[in-house]
């Protein structure tokens, strides 16, 4: 087990190309950190990175007290499920366990005693004699986490691991594995594009942009307090409402006739981007804000409704038991769940 | 680097110890690959450097390093000045037989198997199948094992010393055929029966849909196809008497018998050497310039 | 067959018919004459033929000359085989572990492909010629007597390096294709679970490769016994005599030069079974290669 700590670590390639930014982080031990983004954000880039798999252009990483950057992946205590799992079609699935530990030197009945404890826990004791062209993907799957986990390694890294699987499964291995490597304790990145297995998976996530780190908190706080319009609407479906308004007399102000009954930010601008997420909106009111309901999602345990506010795209999301019905709704806006993003930058204010 | 060496001061246990590691091992590869090239690239080199010096300084020097002023008086006796026994055929008429033969070949053996593999997959044929052993069991026996009965073939049929002689038996192996069919069989299913809804008769189907698709498949497969052509050697010695109708790859023995004589004369070998590469260089360069192709052709369609 | 195939019936006969009749005359009848004519005598000067059952074949097998050529390809092949193989694997996984000039390597380690082999076997003649050729001299230079034409072993060597020269490039091909099929992050796993680059290599990338090298193997074998005719040729300059030649060669001679139909369709018979196996050994290697995936 170890603490992971980048500093300032950067990627360019030779072709000037910026693809991680220098990035600052600490990773404590026992944590599993979720690198999110959309793709070409950089964050495979930077767990290849953690791996050894790709140079370092700048920067320190060290996992424990070293310093790893020039260290082999084999010398780095490292284990890494990938995307599309990269057994070796060549070895059963024991051989395909065993083999890290082999190369590591360590007793055959030492390997099989530790090949046989991580089947038993991923369930693939009847399978240990077959090659994976003979597996389901979920087996596969599997066989890709117990090769992690027979390893003891110090750091866990998994590169969209999920992303192969059905919906319906994939729920299930985001539940397994969350709840193998709590047991493990085992430090652990983790990267996916997927919004719902960062929110419910990482006790810290990192949400990556272009190469460059957007906001790194825990899922709540990305959340509740969204750095950047880029995280606001990156994270939550359907994602947070963001509307243009501007700063009147002390009030905020969609256009010409809707005006909001919000206190406007601290931080003195003409114009500001106003954000509430869906959820937080309620239906009913005195009046001063009115969606023009355009259509109706039924969605079983809520209902979606997109419209326009004040000339500008707005949906909220109300329990299966309210009304809801196309035309004008006179709707709320809490004064509580607000977020102002600067008009340009697009930074929390 | 100024920032590198910034953050690395903030680590002072920072090291570097495996750079020296990789870069050596970088090393060791680019001097294998150089010398592997080196060995593909320079006996032909030496040939070319050789067609550039006198017959009688070959005769006695053998290969030569260097660049003396006859190399373009030498391609142009290899092109233009008649040899043979009877003197009667030049460089341009071997290349021109070469390019019939080659391109004969290629056409004509894609036209046939692109037919043959068309209508297997695509036609509810009762002897489908049974087309397809027949045509299949080619593949086992190459031309080498069937030589002298063929040769009696054509000779029964008057067909030697022509270039449907030439060509024809050569397209007798079910290679292209076996290919056709893999890559019309990987197209998929939805096309043939958008097509029939659309309205499209197998004619149609064929010039509009198939053939559009297969374009890169037949480019990769005539590069092969000319390459094996022009390259022929057994069978054009057979066939071929009449020096009018040799192609550069035959005339090679030609060379080798006249270089093997013992006489007065001083052998040609300036000629000989520039006539060997000028009988090389079409082939090359289609090899060098459609590479991709090529590589894909030859890697997917396995024989 | 397409399951919502075309039902004319006119027209895929028509398609079909060019390639049917040129396999019938020039593959089908002619195997089947060679397959004929090898059970009967041919009389020399052309005065019809005996019929004498398998005789041709028990001569065959009992003939020392026969024995001899049979023992030298098989020597002949193993070594073109093995050699062509080995250097091109080399070369292919340098050429894969490069970034830098991978594109130009390529080039200059394929083009080979494109000379035909008795332009080849030409090179080679100038390359071991018996007065100034600069291989001849290194050879003496080490103390090998070397004579291109007059000694066997000094034929058989010159054989057997123009062959695995000019067959380098089309396994090196495959080989670089077969590498750059495996999954890269297969090999990324490797390079996490195995510090040493050689365990590496025989542990995960030469078995994932093993396919194309029996595949190869074949494609070897085939190339010894028949497509280095144009080298074997030249580099004897076309006379036998005492010079080492492969079988094929020998129907070529038999058949052409010593009018012995009889015996040369034998030949080709024995030739057209060896080929049979080998074919029906590499469908069943070709279906194992599907099977890994």
């Amino acid at each position: 087990m170890a603490q992971v700590t980048l500093d300032r670590v950067r990627k360019t390639y030779p072709n000037g190309h910026e693809a991680v930014q220098p990035c600052t982080v600490e990773i404590p031990d026992g944590e599993l950190v979720v690198l999110v983004g959309p793709s070409g954000c950089g964050k495979s880039t930077l767990l290849r990175m953690i791996a050894g798999l790709e140079d370092i252009t700048e920067g320190s990483l060290s996992i424990g007290p070293d310093v790893v950057n020039h260290k082999d992946p084999a010398d780095r205590n490292i284990a890494m499920v990938f995307q599309n799992y990269a057994l070796y079609p060549h070895m059963t699935v024991a051989k395909n366990m065993g083999y890290g530990l082999k190369n590591r030197g360590a007793s055959k009945a030492e390997i099989d005693q530790k090949v046989a404890e991580a089947a038993r826990i991923l369930n693939l004791g009847d399978y240990l004699d077959r090659r994976p062209s003979q597996l389901s993907g979920g087996q596969r799957q599997r066989v890709a986490m117990g090769r992690a986990i027979v390893r003891d390694p110090e750091l866990f890294l998994f590169d969209e691991p999920l992303s192969n699987l059905d919906a319906k499964l994939r729920n299930q291995m985001r539940i397994e594995i969350r709840a193998l490597q709590q047991r493990l304790g085992v430090t652990s990145v983790y990267v996916t594009h997927d919004q719902v297995e960062a929110m419910t998976m990482a006790d810290r996530i990192i949400v990556l942009n272009g190469g460059r780190v957007e906001q790194i908190g825990t899922p709540s706080e990305i959340y509740e307090r969204p750095a950047s319009t880029f995280v606001a609407g990156f994270m939550g479906a359907p994602p947070m409402n963001l509307m243009q308004a501007r700063v009147l007399n002390g009030a905020v102000q969609l256009d010409g006739t809707t005006k909001l009954t919000l206190a406007p930010p601290a931080v003195a601008t003409d114009t500001v981007l106003v954000g509430f997420r869906p959820e937080d909106v309620r239906l009913g009111g005195d009046g001063s804000a009115v969606l023009e309901v355009a259509i109706v999602e039924e969605l079983g345990a809520h209902r979606l409704l997109h419209g326009t506010l004040g000339g500008q795209s707005f949906s909220i999301s109300v329990g299966k038991d309210e009304t809801a019905q196309v035309g004008p709704q006179p709707i709320t806006l809490p004064q509580d769940r607000v977020h102002f993003f600067h008009p340009e930058r697009g930074t929390r204010l | 680097m100024a920032d590198l060496t910034q953050s690395s001061t903030l680590q002072t246990s920072v090291s570097t110890p495996l750079r020296p590691r990789i870069k050596l091992r970088h090393v060791v590869d680019h001097a294998i690959l150089i010398a592997g090239a080196f060995l593909m690239l320079f006996p032909v080199v030496l040939v070319l450097m050789t067609t550039s010096f006198e017959d009688a300084d070959i005769v006695k020097h053998g290969l030569q390093l260097g660049f003396e002023g006859k190399m373009l008086e030498n391609f142009e006796a290899a092109m233009f000045e008649a040899s043979g026994f009877t003197k009667t055929i030049t460089g341009t008429r071997m290349l021109m037989n070469s390019m019939i033969l080659g391109l004969g070949f290629a056409i004509g053996k894609i036209v046939i198997s692109m037919m043959a593999a068309y209508a297997i997959v695509y036609f509810r044929l009762r002897f489908a199948t049974l087309a397809f052993w027949i045509i299949f069991t080619t593949l086992l026996l190459p031309l080498e094992v069937r030589i002298l009965p063929s040769y009696e073939a054509i000779q029964s049929l008057g067909l030697a010393n022509t270039y449907t002689g030439l060509i024809v038996p050569l397209i007798a192996s079910a290679t292209g055929t076996f290919f056709f069919r893999q890559f019309f069989r990987s197209i998929p299913e939805e096309l043939v029966e958008a097509a029939r809804i659309d309205g499209a008769g197998p004619v149609k189907f064929f010039i509009d849909i198939i053939i559009p698709l297969s374009r890169t498949m037949i480019a990769a497969i005539f590069i092969i196809m000319f390459v094996y052509g022009w390259n022929q050697y057994l069978w054009p010695t057979l066939i071929t008497t009449d020096e009018g109708m040799f192609t550069l790859v035959r005339g090679i023995k030609q060379i080798v018998q006249v270089l093997s004589q013992t006489g007065a004369m001083i052998p040609e070998y300036g000629k000989a050497l520039a006539l060997s590469l000028i009988a090389m260089i079409p082939p090359v360069l289609i090899v060098i310039f459609f590479q991709s192709w090529f590589v894909k052709g030859l890697t997917e369609s396995d024989k | 067959m397409k399951r919502a195939g075309f039902t004319t019936v006119w027209l895929p006969v028509a398609l079909l018919l060019p390639q049917l009749l040129i396999i019938a005359i020039f593959f089908y009848w002619p195997a089947a004459w060679a397959v004929q004519s090898s059970f009967y005598l041919q009389d020399p000067f052309g005065f019809g033929s005996t019929f004498v059952g398998f005789e041709n074949y028990t001569d065959l097998l009992q003939n020392v000359e026969y024995a001899k050529v049979a023992r030298f390809t098989v020597i002949y092949t193993v070594l073109v085989t093995f050699f062509s193989l080995a250097l091109a694997l080399l070369l292919a996984v340098k050429a894969d572990a490069v970034i830098r000039g991978a594109k130009t390597y390529r080039t200059l380690l394929m083009w080979v492909y494109a000379i035909a082999p008795p332009v080849a076997g030409f090179l080679g003649l100038m390359f071991f010629d018996q007065r100034n050729g600069p291989l001849t001299e290194m050879f003496q230079f080490f103390g090998w007597d070397f004579r291109l034409g007059a000694d066997f072993n000094s034929t058989a060597t010159a054989m057997v390096i123009v062959a695995v020269w000019k067959q380098i490039p089309v396994n090196f091909i495959f080989f670089l294709s077969g590498l750059q099929s495996i999954p890269k992050s297969v090999r990324e796993a490797a390079l996490i679970d195995n510090r040493s680059a050689t365990g590496r290599f025989w542990d995960v990338t030469f078995p994932l490769l093993a396919p194309t090298a029996f595949f190869l193997l074949i494609i070897n074998i085939t190339y010894s016994l028949f497509d280095t005719f144009g080298i074997v040729d030249t580099l004897v300059r076309s006379e036998p005599g005492n010079n080492p030649v492969t079988l094929v060669y020998k129907v070529f001679v038999d058949g052409f030069r010593g009018n012995d139909l009889g015996g040369s369709s034998a030949q080709s018979v024995i030739l057209m079974i060896l080929v049979l196996v080998l074919t029906i050994f590499q469908f069943r290697l070709i279906e194992r290669r599907i099977h890994y995936t």
